[in-house]
């Protein structure tokens, strides 16, 4: 398959040249990748989901380690293995009792811890959807997938190629209609905007999100009349387009500087930002400055609303979020180089240069912080957000990137 | 494609124009990539490994111009390899650039190339560029974008079919200070045309001519406006149209990219061909032309002003590093002591070993390398699979693969040691020095060497012994007159010979020391000086009126000054006069308005124009090459005086009779009494021992001449002669030498009373 192949080493090689950027761009992007990568799939034994999903699982790790820091691809990956465990699962019971007893037969010491957790949690399954708060810790081995392939590969061969083609058209869909999701989720996130946004409110927002975005116009198209206050988002200054793009649409804007949230929060009655990524604790990971003004918005009780899209909740904890998840930019952003050549000088004796330039990309605002989370499927408060983890991912995949690095 | 885009232009009809645009796009960009610099200057290392592989920040350098070309839309690549091609071609086999989509590397080799002419005439004959080409050598580093630069290349190629390139700048700090801790590159002056953006004049190495320039008067009269740089800076990525290629062919004489193409185009209008230049602002463009910018370019990546080509992003299958705080990159599976201090902006590469109580800072350190405690590493760039026994210091040197230091080892700065060297134990290696296994070559030619001269059978010859000499251990088989690596080292330290040790620092990784600092902040002050050196002498040409630049400089200068530049002023008209063969009163009268304007006495003026005089007896050998607009060069100077060959003195002495004879009335007027008479002597004096030492051993005879010509009265030199009598033993050095003179002097005198 040249043509798959192509496809999987164009995205990573794109991700980790930074050239695809940003969480619906690259949300988008691989959702399309891997429904392609199902599509190619062929079973070599008809054996079912448990190959589809070590081949999801490749790409996938492929995908994540080519730019950690763009978390909506783990996301989408993750999204999309639940989707297939799930689809998986209708078929599989039929044969639960018949697993066990081949478990049994050829007893293998790797496979078989692996084969009775899998079977009990297929019981379980048909019933209520696997992954418990608890199960959001556990972790698996790391032979998993190996096993599974294995065991299966006896159980399936007969049985099994009968419902691989239905299982494939129903994943395909299933796919499909996750990509349906993240090109609409705007809408749908847009489609809130009425209920929180009031006649004559003032709103301030920092830098440009394209959720913001939509849900300000949204708001405006149904003729509510409010103002904007915009920090530009210093080094992008980002914020600037936001305020033509708003100017456009014929909504008040006023553009003011980073450093002045804290003067102007006083007026201001809800803050409404868009995020990279939401975090498994309800904390989100931001465009730099928006710590600040989350608790400048704390300090005078102001709602700090974010707008996020499912594609943008991640099953992470942020442990040592600084070093882990943050991408430090070019310097060029913030200062000119040739403006700043001759302090920037390394050839003179004290070989050190005393001017250093640090541009991070991100901040991390604790989940105390935020009042509202707005996604495409409601709003949630910050301490609910594990619970739609669990809804969206299978806990086997959680989280691929704590493996140990081979 | 060349006669298609010919006609395109040349029909005015607006559907051929809306046809282009989209020819254009179709057109797939292609680039050629020099994978070899044709120069000499990463020697020792370049005898063993082409430059473009060599590690930058723990990535062979070519990685980063391929991954530029990537980015900016370059859909195929030529490498042209010649020194070391085929280590360059298996490295690219085995890398992931042979198998990107949308991305083709194809690579030339040959081996009888010995400059980048000749790789580009080579290229034309394959017949495999189709349109407009990036030209770039394999050593540079960029994140610009090439969209705009390359939509106005276009653009004005459809306009005027004569330019054929732009090139890339990027405004610098103008001080050469700056130039040379930041590059060690020399002084670039361009002339553009503000408006269009053509480049009309380029001039690099300009220190050679101590900071002026000479330009031609027909690029002041063609041209409404031109702004002069020397603010500029080089990125070497030059955008050209296919004709670049047949213009190599033509020329068969260009060799270097810049010195003969460039110059060339410029110089020659019959063709008309053009070149423009497109500045870029915030992106970052660099060339490592030598082990400095070797070094800056390196903490500019660490710095991370090159993002997104910096160590954390896999790039070009990199290994995986992770960004540390305080600028710390750590590849995995390092093992460091607790006690080990690795500071900030250091990189550390794969399955690094650091010992207890070491200390590295700004530093890069390769893979898998081994590092003892109480070790000392500052500045430095050690690559792949070092060893560095207990307690060696390292300050600012480059140290390449498999490079062993026994324990106690200390380089100092600006240290190089080649391949699989073997420092021995309390070996301190000299300042600047390079070491590799590989003897130096013994024939050296000029800087345009080539690389490929020793590859192949070179190389293997070479390998050969040092297998030989690392069997023996080096104690019996190395010369006696090699200056040893301590016990049981391995290597040869390379005399050095290019340039000089003066030269050394220019170039080296370690930081300037501070005298070469002060000197270069005094040539600054000497260059300001010139600058007003060089509006006097621009009246030499006859076309600027010195009388104004008199009067500025009079206002805001001191008395002291103002006797340089006075005396400047004269030498200048006096050389014009000279050259032009003005009449002798007309001198005199330009001569005494300088003096009027100057406020000087004619003892200050006899001094001058007998001061220029004598500079014109020195320089007369070389006064059929002043040219129409040549600046001389600063004639106070020592500098200047040694510049000039030593002449047999009799023929100065014959020069010296001549001009004296032609120009003695003009001297005379000056010399109205015996003082201003004196004043000669001793500013002769002076420049006999300061500034025109070849006078020296003529004085006596000179100034007989003088006496002979009437100029000077024996009451004069007499006097002169008096005056001396109490001086010490150093000022009496000329009366000595004419004594035989004035001894007659006096007794002729005495006969005639």
């Amino acid at each position: 398959m040249p043509d798959i192949q192509a496809l999987v080493s164009d995205l990573p090689s794109k991700l980790r040249k930074r050239r695809v950027q940003g969480s619906y761009e690259t949300a988008r992007l691989t959702a399309e990748l891997l429904r392609a990568v199902i599509l190619q799939h062929k079973e070599p034994t008809a054996s079912g989901a448990a190959s589809l999903i070590e081949a999801v699982r490749r790409v996938g790790e492929q995908l994540i380690a080519a730019n950690p820091v763009e978390l909506a691809v783990g996301n989408i990956v993750r999204h999309v293995l639940h989707i297939i465990r799930e689809e998986d699962l209708s078929p599989l019971t039929d044969i639960v009792g018949e697993l066990k007893l081949s478990a049994e037969d050829d007893v293998e010491d790797i496979a078989e811890d692996e084969n009775s957790q899998k079977s009990s949690a297929t019981t379980d399954g048909c019933l209520l959807k696997p992954p418990l708060l608890l199960a959001v810790f556990e972790h698996l081995p790391d032979s998993a997938p190996a096993c599974q392939t294995f065991s299966s590969e006896n159980i399936f061969a007969g049985k099994a190629d009968k419902s691989a083609k239905k299982l494939k058209s129903e994943l395909i869909k299933a796919v499909n209609e996750l990509i349906e999701d993240i090109n609409t989720c705007r809408e749908g996130i847009a489609e809130q905007a009425m209920e929180l946004i009031h006649q004559n409110e003032v709103i301030l927002t920092l830098g440009h999100s394209k959720f913001v975005k939509e849900f300000l116009c949204a708001a405006k198209e149904k003729k509510r009349s409010f103002e904007v206050f915009i920090a530009d988002g210093a080094p992008k200054f980002e914020g600037h387009i936001l305020a033509k793009e708003l100017d456009k649409k014929g909504l008040k804007a006023i553009v003011i500087t980073d450093s002045a949230v804290f003067a102007m929060i006083s007026r201001v009655n809800m803050v409404i930002v868009g995020v990279h990524a939401v975090m498994a604790n309800g904390g989100v990971i931001a465009p730099a400055g928006l710590h600040v003004l989350a608790l400048a918005a704390k300090k005078h009780d102001v709602p700090f609303v974010v707008v996020a899209s499912t594609h943008e909740l991640c099953s992470l904890y942020p442990h040592n979020l600084e070093v882990l998840l943050n991408e430090m930019r070019c310097p060029s952003e913030l200062l000119n180089f040739e403006e700043f050549s001759d302090c920037i000088d390394y050839g003179i004796a004290s070989s050190s240069s005393l001017l250093h330039v640090v541009n991070p990309a991100f901040d991390y605002v604790p989940p105390e912080l935020i009042r509202l989370f707005v996604t495409d499927i409601g709003g949630y408060s910050p301490s609910y957000i594990y619970r739609l983890i669990a809804d969206y991912y299978s806990s086997e995949d959680l989280p691929p990137q704590q493996k140990p690095a081979s | 494609m060349g006669a298609q885009k010919k006609r395109a232009a040349a029909a005015a009809a607006a559907a051929r124009v809306s046809e282009d645009p989209d020819d254009l796009a179709r057109q797939p960009l292609q680039a050629i990539l020099l994978a070899d610099s044709f120069t000499t200057k990463f020697r020792p290392i370049t005898l063993e490994r082409p430059k473009v592989l060599l590690p930058l920040v723990n990535v062979p350098m070519i990685n980063y111009t391929l991954a530029w070309l990537e980015a900016a839309g370059v859909a195929e690549v030529f490498v042209f390899c010649c020194a070391h091609s085929k280590q360059v071609i298996d490295y690219l086999e085995n890398s992931e650039w042979f198998s990107q989509p949308n991305f083709t590397v194809k690579t030339i080799e040959s081996h009888n190339i010995i400059s980048a002419g000749d790789a580009l005439r080579l290229i034309y004959e394959q017949n495999v560029i189709h349109g407009d080409f990036v030209l770039i050598s394999g050593d540079t580093v960029s994140n610009m974008s090439l969209t705009q630069a390359l939509q106005e290349h276009k653009e004005r190629k459809k306009k005027d079919n004569n330019a054929v390139m732009t090139m890339i700048i990027k405004k610098s700090k103008p001080s050469p200070i700056t130039r040379q801790s930041r590059l060690g590159t020399d002084e670039l002056f361009m002339a553009i045309d503000p408006n269009t953006k053509q480049l009309l004049y380029y001039e690099d190495k300009a220190d050679h001519s101590k900071g002026t320039i000479c330009l031609d008067k027909m690029l002041l009269a063609e041209n409404p406006s031109i702004s002069l740089h020397n603010d500029k800076q080089d990125c070497y990525i030059d955008i050209c149209s296919p004709e670049v290629l047949s213009l190599f062919t033509d020329n068969f004489d260009y060799q270097h990219l810049r010195r003969h193409f460039v110059k060339g185009l410029l110089l020659d209008d019959i063709m008309g061909y053009k070149i423009f230049t497109h500045e870029i602002h915030s992106s970052y463009a660099a060339r490592i032309d030598n082990y400095r910018s070797y070094d800056i370019v390196s903490k500019d990546i660490i710095q991370r002003w090159t993002y997104p080509y910096v160590p954390d992003v896999k790039f070009c299958g990199n290994r995986a590093t992770k960004l540390e705080r305080r600028g710390m990159y750590r590849a995995l599976e390092i093992e460091q002591s607790r006690s080990a201090q690795v500071g900030s902006f250091t990189v550390i590469g794969y399955g690094t070993k650091i010992g207890s109580n070491s200390k590295i800072s700004d530093s890069v350190i390769g893979e898998g390398c081994t590092i003892g405690s109480n070790v000392l590493i500052e500045g430095s760039y050690i690559w792949d699979n070092v060893i560095i026994e207990d307690g060696c210091e390292l300050r600012h040197v480059i140290v390449c693969d498999g490079v062993i230091m026994k324990a106690g080892a200390v380089l100092k700065p600006g240290v190089v040691l080649s391949f699989k060297v073997v420092i021995g134990e309390r070996f301190v290696v000299p300042a600047y020095s390079k070491v590799s296994l590989l003897q130096q070559p013994t024939v050296h030619d000029s800087d345009e060497e080539l690389e490929y001269a020793d590859n192949s059978s070179g190389t293997v010859e070479f390998s050969c012994t040092a297998d030989q000499s690392n069997g023996e251990m080096t104690s019996e088989s190395s010369e006696a007159h090699k200056p040893k690596l301590g016990t049981g080292g391995v290597g040869y330290i390379w005399s050095i010979c290019e340039g000089g040790q003066e030269e050394e620092w220019r170039h080296s990784v370690a930081p300037i020391p501070e005298d070469k600092l002060t000197e270069l902040s005094e040539a600054m002050d000497d260059d300001q000086e010139l600058v007003t050196q060089d509006r006097t002498a621009l009246s030499t040409s006859g076309e600027l009126i010195s009388d104004s630049n008199a009067s500025e400089g009079d206002d805001n200068e001191d008395s002291k000054d103002d006797s340089v530049y006075f005396e400047k002023e004269v030498e200048a008209t006096f050389l014009r006069a000279v050259e032009e063969n003005v009449k002798v009163d007309h001198v005199i009268l330009e001569v005494n308005s300088l003096r009027l304007s100057y406020n000087m006495t004619s003892a200050d003026c006899a001094g001058a124009v007998f001061y220029s005089m004598m500079k014109l007896a020195i320089k007369t050998p070389h006064s059929s090459a002043i040219g129409l607009l040549t600046l001389y060069p600063s004639p106070f100077s020592m500098v200047a005086s040694n510049a000039y060959p030593i002449y047999l003195s009799g023929e100065l002495q014959q020069n010296t009779a001549n001009i004296i004879t032609t120009w003695q009335k003009l001297l005379k007027s000056y010399l109205l009494e015996i003082d201003e008479e004196i004043e000669i002597i001793l500013k002769f004096e002076e420049m006999c021992l300061e500034s025109a030492k070849e006078f020296s051993p003529l004085f006596a005879r000179i100034l007989h001449i003088l006496y002979d010509k009437d100029i000077l009265q024996e009451d004069a030199i007499l006097r002169w002669a008096d005056e001396k009598e109490g001086a010490d033993e150093s000022d009496k050095v000329f009366v000595r030498q004419s004594e035989k003179f004035i001894q007659w002097l006096r007794e002729a005198s005495e006969e005639e009373d």
